[in-house]
This record gives structure tokens, sequence and C-alpha cells, in this order.
């Protein structure tokens, strides 16, 4: 049994316009997406801007509510865990969130930060508590006599850092991280990338890593799904996706890459250009009179790509 | 002679409670006709100062050196003489269109505003004619509705394609281009850099590319100076910076990138954080604490720019006895 189940997931959102609010057609940010994550694997969601794959993150860990389909979280149904009822599938699935200045109450120290899960589900003394939030900052490479302090006084790395520390407080099994290093500088992103490998280790952790960086993607993921206008396009393993792409969006995509070799631009140059080209070609192969994508269709045992309904 | 601007020992400094800080310090740079010189660094690192020190937009910062642009001296002209070339002679391209642009006007009147300022003889008629062929030259299909649309009514990349027609409104010889993709999606990245590219070669501009990816660097960039801590520490071409770079810092920035690393492998990560304004070691060589188990001795206690190879200029001797902590050799960048 996987870790995670994605059953045909549907976030649309309703639209009132016009005179009197009358109901127009909803906006679907996600339009059946089905995937699965197995324990202490990273799965990674990649799209452009308004592709949904924040809504799918979001509407996972309860933040956006599910128009259709179910999520499983060890064969259990997410959907119908009401608020205020056992609500422990929460201790075991966690978020780490974009922005580090944000995420982070300024008006609390890390203290409170990281022992807010540990308040809301375990018992602890206050000296526990204190001792168990030293070693989950030292765990992240923080020094555990910065409890008392704010997060106005650590650096962007540092506070990701904290944000991670909260997420891993209650030893969760998945940990959906949308976009964690992109709010920060280069030499910081490798050390937050490099720690969350680390932990993933450790506590045999999986990830749904949401991000645009496809450099990302590639160094963290072993199992990767590409979103385009709420639905996949494709979906596989790094080595499918990035050595056999098939859907012409994903081909697109991956041609935008800067290519690190400045030796390299004609050649760029030519392959971008078949490449666009042979998009819009084909655009209406690929893609119905919605601009949308067809079901995937299974090419290997894990490699799945949106292909068009004849030839 | 094409040298298009020529900053020689640029200091900005700002008043913090009393004291001074350089956030530009000592910068040296040329930039020539029809060509792209990026500037590289993280945040803190003074590039956006550098940017905000030529087109004159830092109104309480101390400047010494000189900044020539077509021979003129930049630094401590009057705010009328700046008005004149701003916008006009020097454009910019900012990092957020949504921020850059007004929402309450039509992009249109965006455009129009450029040269209703700088082209004062046009005609209505004949400026509307030119905001046209503009939003065409910056590759916006349908000029005609999206010059009466508003700003929030189109996509980041139509914005930015918006932001950049005024940019060059008034075809500008030096433009100045903060981070122009950071806010936009790897593909619309690539349009944008594309048409930036074209523009380059339309008007023959100079260009100063300012951006912490190294991807695009390496795709647009005809030189590189590399900055860290408002100086800049290493300045080749392209391919000799991206093959044989010198100073420490921009080895342990190249080795820290995703795209070239083995996946999964542990990337590398420079000790330490970037030091901020007001704790900038005044002496010595700013990299130092970052790469302790490098003798001291290798540092100068004022560091230069060495002339490492014809046109590739190095801050600091230490480039000479850097290696990595823990792997057998590093010194070759291999793509």
């Amino acid at each position: 049994m996987a870790l995670l189940e994605v059953e045909q997931l549907k976030v649309h959102f309703p639209i009132r316009g016009g005179l009197f609010g009358r109901k127009a057609e909803p906006v679907k940010a996600v339009d059946g997406v089905r995937f699965t994550i197995e324990e202490g694997q990273t799965y990674g969601l990649v799209g452009e801007s308004g592709s949904g794959k924040t809504t799918t993150g979001r509407a996972i860990i309860g933040l956006n509510p599910i128009t259709s389909g179910d999520v499983l979280f060890q064969g259990r149904s997410l959907k119908r865990i009401v608020r205020g009822s056992n609500q422990s599938f929460r201790r075991d699935i966690q978020m780490i969130f974009q922005d580090p200045y944000s995420s982070l109450n300024p008006k609390k120290r890390v203290i409170d930060i990281v022992a807010e899960p540990l308040r809301n589900f375990e018992r602890m003394s206050g000296q526990e508590e204190k001792r168990a939030v030293q070693e989950l900052l030292e765990k992240v490479g923080l020094s555990p006599d910065s409890i008392h302090k704010y997060p106005h006084e650590f650096s962007g790395g540092q506070r990701q850092r904290i944000g991670i520390a909260r997420a891993i407080a209650l030893k969760p099994k998945l940990i959906i991280a949308d976009e964690p290093v992109s709010a920060l500088d280069l030499s910081v992103q490798a050390q937050v990338l490099n720690f969350m490998r680390d932990i993933q280790k450790e506590l045999n952790l999986a990830y749904l890593l949401i991000s645009h960086d496809l450099g990302i993607i590639r160094h963290m993921c072993d199992y990767i799904g590409i979103m385009y206008k709420g639905r996949h396009v494709e979906q596989g393993t790094t080595s499918d996706i990035f050595g056999n792409p098939q859907h012409i969006y994903t081909k697109r995509l991956l041609s935008a890459i800067p290519d690190m070799d400045p030796n390299n631009r004609e050649k760029q140059l030519q392959l971008r250009a078949a490449v666009n080209l042979e998009y819009k070609e084909a655009y209406n192969r690929f893609f119905d009179e919605q601009g949308l994508a067809y079901p995937l269709k299974p090419l290997s045992e894990t490699h799945y790509a949106a292909m068009p309904e004849r030839g | 002679m094409d040298e298009l601007l020529q900053i020689e020992h640029l200091t900005t400094s700002f008043k913090i409670s009393d004291d001074y800080y350089a956030a530009v310090d000592d910068v040296s740079l040329t930039v020539r006709k029809n060509e792209i010189v990026a500037i590289v660094g993280e945040s803190g690192s003074g590039k956006s100062a550098l940017a905000f020190s030529i087109m004159g937009l830092h109104n309480r910062a101390s400047i010494t050196g000189t900044i020539r642009f077509n021979g003129q001296n930049l630094v401590g002209l009057p705010p009328s003489k700046m008005n004149s070339l701003r916008g006009k002679e020097i454009g910019m391209i900012f990092q957020d269109p949504l921020s850059a642009l007004n929402p309450l006007m039509i992009v249109g009147a965006q455009i129009e505003e450029a040269l209703i300022l700088h082209q004062p003889s046009l005609s209505k008629k004949e400026r509307k004619h030119r905001v046209i062929e503009l939003l065409t030259q910056v590759g916006i299909p349908s000029p005609d509705l999206v010059y009466e649309n508003y700003p929030h009514e189109l996509s980041g990349g139509m914005r930015q394609r918006v932001v950049i027609a005024i940019a060059v409104a008034n075809q500008p010889k030096l433009l100045i281009a903060d981070e122009p993709t950071t806010a936009l999606d790897v593909t619309i990245q690539l349009q944008i850099l594309d048409l930036i590219r074209k523009l380059k070669n339309d008007i023959e501009a100079g260009i100063i590319l300012i951006t912490h990816d190294l991807g695009v660097v390496a795709e647009m960039a005809d030189r590189v100076a590399v900055m860290y801590a408002g100086q800049i520490v290493e300045m080749a071409d392209i391919y000799t910076l991206l093959s044989n770079p010198k100073h420490p810092y921009t080895r342990s920035l190249l080795q820290s990138v995703t795209s070239t690393a083995e996946p999964k492998s542990t990337l590398y990560t420079i000790q330490g954080i970037v030091p901020s304004l007001k704790n900038l070691p005044r002496q010595g060589c700013r990299f130092a604490p970052r790469i302790p188990w490098i003798s001291e001795s290798a540092h100068e206690e004022q560091p230069e720019m060495h002339e490492a190879a014809p046109g590739h200029y190095v801050r600091c001797s230490c480039y000479n006895h850097f290696y990595f902590p823990d792997k057998e050799d590093s010194n070759v960048w291999r793509f």
C-alpha cells in the first residue's frame, strides 16, 4: 500500500459574477489528478504558475476543499475526516512553505514556533518541551541557544530551517514542500536541499516537492508529474521524464531550461526553435478544444503521458 | 571608441545611524556598445545598488568615483540633467512588472508617458502609432487591443513585455535589466531573454543584466562580473568565467548549482552567511570568513584586482591557494 494515493482529485473554485451573483463556470484549478507516493520517496510536481500544483498540495493537507475525487493516506480517506474528529493524520503530514519571511509569526519566539505542533499533539512538561525543541534545532543545524530569539534575528536560510524544524517536530511521514527554496539565495538553496535529503534518510520521510525549478526537481525527485492547466500531461521516474519525454508540453518545458555551457548557445537556439515548431504543429492533436490535456496513457510500467487519442 | 559606460572606483555608501556603510565598494566596470555584461551576486552583494547608482536613483547615498556615460560623468550631475538622460539614453527594466506599472493607467498611456517626456515634438497620432510599433516590437499579439488594457488584465510575461517596451521606447543606448525574468516561468523567461537579445541587436544598446541565476548568465552574457559583499571579485568573458573560474566565491557558487550536479548527490555549500552591510569587514579579503580552511597568509591585507589572464580579473591573491576541503580536484569546472 502506498503512503499517499491521490485519486482523480478535483478542486474547483466557484466564481460568482455579474448581476445578482449568478454562478459562472467554476475555475478548475485541479481537474482530475492521480498519483501515489511511496514511503521515503520524493514526488515532484512541476508546472508553470496557474497549473494547479500548489492547489494540489494544499488540497492534500486540507487547506483547499476537495470538489471530487479522494486522497488516501495509508489507505484512509482524508476527505471524510471532519473538523474536530480524529485528526491524527495531521501529525503525519506536515508542510514547508515557500516564503520563510511570512510563514513564521514575527511575534513568537523560536521555542513557541517549533513547539506549537508538540503542544497540539503531545503532553509535555515545560522542561521536556524545551529539550525537544533544542534537539530539533540542533538537527536542523541551528544553535540550541537560539530558542528565545525571534524570527527576524535569523537569515532567510536559517528561517527556512526553523520552518523545517517545526515540520519535523512530530516525526511526520510525509512533508509537502511548496517551493521550499525559491525565496533563497543559491548558496543557501544548496544547504536547505542537502538538509532536506539528510532528514529524509534519517526519518524515512516522503516528500511532495512542488517547484517550478527543473534543476531542483531533477536533483531531488524519484518520480515527477508535469502539470498543465490542472491536469497531468506526463508522469514518470526522473529518468523517464528527463531522458525520454513524450508529451510536447514536457519537451517544451525541458528545452527552456537554461544551458550552463555558453558553447551550446547556437545549438540550443536551433533545438528550441524545432521544439517550438513541433509544439505549434502538434498542439491540436495533444490538447482538446478547451486546450486541456487528454487522460494519461501508460507507456511503460512507470511512465505515463497524455498522448493524443489517435496516432 | 565604443566604450559606452565606464565606471571607475565607484563607491556608494548609505548612512546608518551616523556612520557610512559602502553597499558598492570601489567598483570599476565598462560596458561597450552591443554588449551584454552580466552582474551576478546573491542578495546583499550590492548588484542592485550598483544599478541604482548608475540610474541616479539613490537620493540619500554618498557616491564617489566616476560613472562616465558617453564621456559624461553622471556622478554629481544635477537632477534636471539626469532626468533628461534617464528613460531616454538609459532605460531600465525592473524585476517585478506588476509593481513597476501603474495599475490605474492603461498600458498604452504608460508607454506614451515616456514619449511625451523625451520626444515632445511627436503629435498625438504619431505617439500612438509609435506605441503600437513598440508593442509589436516586444512581441505582443494584437497590440491595438493590448494598448487599451490595464496591467492586471495581462499575464506576467505580457506585463514584462510592456515594461520592456517602456524601457526601449526612446531607443536607449544603455539598458539596465534588474532580474528581468526572476518573477517569470521558465518558458516565459526564455521568450523574454530572446526578446532582450533581439532588442540588443535592433538598437545596438549596451546591456547590464543583473541576475542571481547562473543559467541565465550562461545563456545571455558576453562578459560577467561576480559581486560579493559590495565588491567585484571576478570579471571575465563568459567562456573563461565558466570554464576557468578563479575566485573562491565564483568556484563555490558554480559548485553549488543543482543543474550540473549529479542527481541526489550532496551539493556543495558555502560555510557561514553573507555579511550584512553593517557587518562588512573593512579590511582584508571579504570572502575569507567563508573559507576558514585557507590560511590567513594566502589573503592580501588590501585585496586588489589581479589580471590572471588578459581580460580576466580576480580580487585577492587567495585564489592561487584555494582548494575545496573535501574534494580531490575541483579545479576545473566540467560541463
